[in-house]
């Protein structure tokens, strides 16, 4: 504690901590609990089973009812500590109910039926993680097709993003083709005009071209982007020019060039585009919500929504449904945070 | 490709490299911006444009049929005026609220702190998550018998099904987005301030200087620029809102945390006549609205600060 308490104040490297310390500290620890609390409440709510979501007040932790599976049934049936007329207590299941009177058993003397008012019992409880709601939203519901559709556009989409953006970002670098401050300049003014105000005239286009209901529907709008282009360029102009003419003087092709030495040497700000390009496709929403309309083609994030409205009363499945599409993201923020910090920090993308 | 090089020569190659670009965005970023007038320009429910009839601007004057312009049920499209409103509101109190927290956790974050990194993630990590899964997270809080609810017991407060009231639903709505975006401009603001030189302090402080005067002399005029991006770029996003409230709230309960980008959508796509016109029109709307907020943008991101965009999608 002592050791602690040293520790802490030497941070500002003269002598104790002053009260403004005190404060950013519990600022900290307040913005932990509201930033992290939500999610946290998510995961321990996706391992408690039907019956501990419906309690109220919730338990924090996955506790549920115990059960016991009696010889010749076949369903488990619920544990109670039962107050009996006598005085002592006794864990009895409950074989059915009418109003306030239960049919209790002993497990240890299954023909002795008893009748007892529910006031005079209360739950045996247990530590439970309902691993059910996670193995059952497989076979239920076509979670695997949904899974499958986000990655399948997710993965298709990073790597068209990466390469057309990098094309792109080459030319617009290492050429004077006449008109490459034109071009860049176009590709940025597509910032001006944000998916949200094109929505109609694209579902048109879409339309036209087939790609309704398909993955390309939402795969192709998306793989030219203003940011990846000026992202990628920006860091190419890095690349010293030389390199590229001693290519061509061993007789390499532009398009060898672009693939053997730019794209290498450009590794750190793909790698960036591709975190990013992930998260955009693996959350994206409205637009496959306007282009995906049949539900064997849905996205994760289309099967959350549509399964939102319908399974309200099954919040158990549906807590776990979104625990499992989350966990890709968390996973690559756990792993990455410094490449997206600084991604974000110097190019101001998200 | 060689045969492509030598047709064209090396510095014309260019082209062939800039080229599928420019086609995806010609297809799908200018063509439409073009056939976006079209349809506002013509009427019926018709997808095809050579099966629209021609009204000129009757769709705008519809959408702009009001005995008084304040109050949204005088309207013959009183939804749309009513997310109007509500998408000025929101984008107000959002911005305002959400970027004076981005501020004091990035300067909380700026000292010397154990831990910096790990709370630097604290605060990012909801930025990550996806609108979907950022309402269900918040819908299943706020339930009725929701943690929120159960928390507010313990302390002798009755709860409320916070969702289904009006002023509650618009109340979360901001919460939520305030909850779910702040990490990334906190990030923004932290970036700026730690490129503000320390010699500026340390002189500060042989001079006696009190924390307030060194914040409000050092600190706050030179992140200005920052702050000001920040606040455009959040207005940005913030008239763009939809995903995680169209999951939340559905826009309700009535039309309460209805907002524009939602009342376009089901006017095209989900109503069972799809006035493609009326979206494309109320569309023009709000991209003129983003033009100016975008060219405002533009001048500030001159002044010597590194682009920062109002997509968050590409």
């Amino acid at each position: 504690m002592v050791n602690l308490a040293r520790m802490l104040s030497a941070t500002r490297g003269r002598g104790r901590l002053d009260w403004t310390d005190w404060a950013s500290y519990g600022y900290l620890l307040v913005g932990l609990v509201l930033m992290f609390g939500p999610v946290l409440w998510l995961v321990l709510s996706s391992f408690k089973s039907a019956a501990a979501l419906n309690e109220f007040p919730p338990q924090l932790l996955p506790y549920g009812q115990a059960t016991v599976t009696l010889p010749g049934k076949s369903e488990p049936l619920p544990l109670y500590r039962v107050k009996l007329p006598d005085g002592s207590t006794r864990a009895m299941v409950e074989l059915r109910r009418i109003g306030i009177e239960a049919t209790m058993i002993d497990p240890s003397q299954p023909t002795e039926e008893v009748k007892v008012n529910i006031r005079d019992r209360e739950k045996v409880r247990e530590f439970h993680l309902a691993l059910e709601n996670y193995t059952e939203i497989f076979g239920k519901f076509d979670f695997m097709r949904f899974l499958w559709n986000s990655v399948f556009i997710t993965i298709v989409a990073t790597l068209f993003t990466l390469i057309f953006n990098a094309m792109a970002a080459f030319a617009l670098s290492k050429y004077r083709f006449g008109g490459e401050k034109w071009v860049f300049l176009i590709i940025i003014s597509t910032l001006m005009i944000p998916p949200t105000i094109i929505l109609v005239p694209n579902f048109l286009v879409v339309s036209e071209l087939g790609m309704l209901n398909s993955p390309w529907g939402v795969i192709w709008p998306a793989v030219a982007t203003p940011t990846g282009v000026f992202l990628l360029r920006q860091y190419m102009l890095t690349i010293p020019d030389e390199l590229l003419d001693a290519a061509r003087m061993d007789h390499a092709s532009e398009w060898k060039i672009f693939w053997r030495i730019i794209l290498p040497l450009s590794a750190p700000a793909l790698a960036v585009l591709a975190i990013f390009s992930v998260m955009w496709r693996w959350n994206d929403f409205l637009w496959p919500l306007i282009v995906l309309s049949r539900t064997e083609n849905f996205t994760l994030q289309l099967a959350l929504n549509a399964f939102q409205g319908e399974l309200t009363t099954q919040w158990h499945y549906l807590l776990a449904m979104t625990v499992l599409t989350l966990l890709p993201v968390t996973l690559v923020f756990a792993f990455l945070q410094r490449y997206i910090t600084t991604g974000i920090a110097s190019a101001g993308i998200k | 490709m060689r045969a492509l090089q030598r047709a064209l020569g090396v510095p014309r190659i260019g082209w062939v490299f800039v080229m599928p670009n420019l086609v995806v965005l010609g297809l799908f970023t200018f063509l439409p911006i073009v056939i976006d007038f079209y349809y506002a320009f013509t009427g019926g429910a018709e997808l095809y444009p050579s099966q629209r009839p021609f009204t000129g601007l009757d769709n705008l004057q519809t959408l702009f049929d009001c005995d008084r312009y304040l109050d949204a049920s005088s309207c013959r499209i009183d939804l749309f005026w009513r997310s109007v409103f509500n998408t000025a509101w929101f984008a107000l109190l959002q911005v305002g609220l959400m970027v004076l927290a981005a501020l004091v956790t990035a300067l909380v974050l700026n000292r010397k702190i154990i831990g910096r990194g790990f709370f630097r993630g604290v605060f990012f990590y909801p930025v990550l998550l996806s609108p979907v899964v950022v309402a269900l997270i918040w819908k299943w809080i706020l339930q009725r018998e929701g943690l929120l609810n159960a928390l507010l017991q313990g302390a002798g407060v009755t709860g409320t099904v916070w969702l289904n009231d009006a002023g509650w639903a618009f109340f979360w709505s901001v919460l939520v987005s305030i909850w779910a975006h702040m990490g990334f401009y906190t990030l923004i603001l932290l970036a700026g301030l730690q490129a503000i030189p320390a010699d500026l302090y340390e002189a500060a402080q042989m001079d006696h200087a009190s924390p307030w005067r060194r914040f409000y002399r050092i600190t706050l005029p030179l992140l200005m620029p920052n702050l000001l991006v920040v606040v455009v770029l959040a207005l940005i996003r913030a008239v763009q809102i939809f995903d995680e409230i169209f999951v939340l709230t559905g826009g309700g309960p009535g039309s309460a945390t209805l907002f524009i980008v939602q009342f376009i959508y089901q006017t095209a796509f989900s109503e069972s006549i799809r006035l493609y016109g009326l979206a494309a029109a109320a569309s023009l709307v709000l991209a003129a609205s983003l033009l100016v907020l975008t060219l405002a943008q533009l001048g500030i991101s001159r002044q010597g600060l590194g682009r920062k965009t109002g997509r968050s999608d590409g």
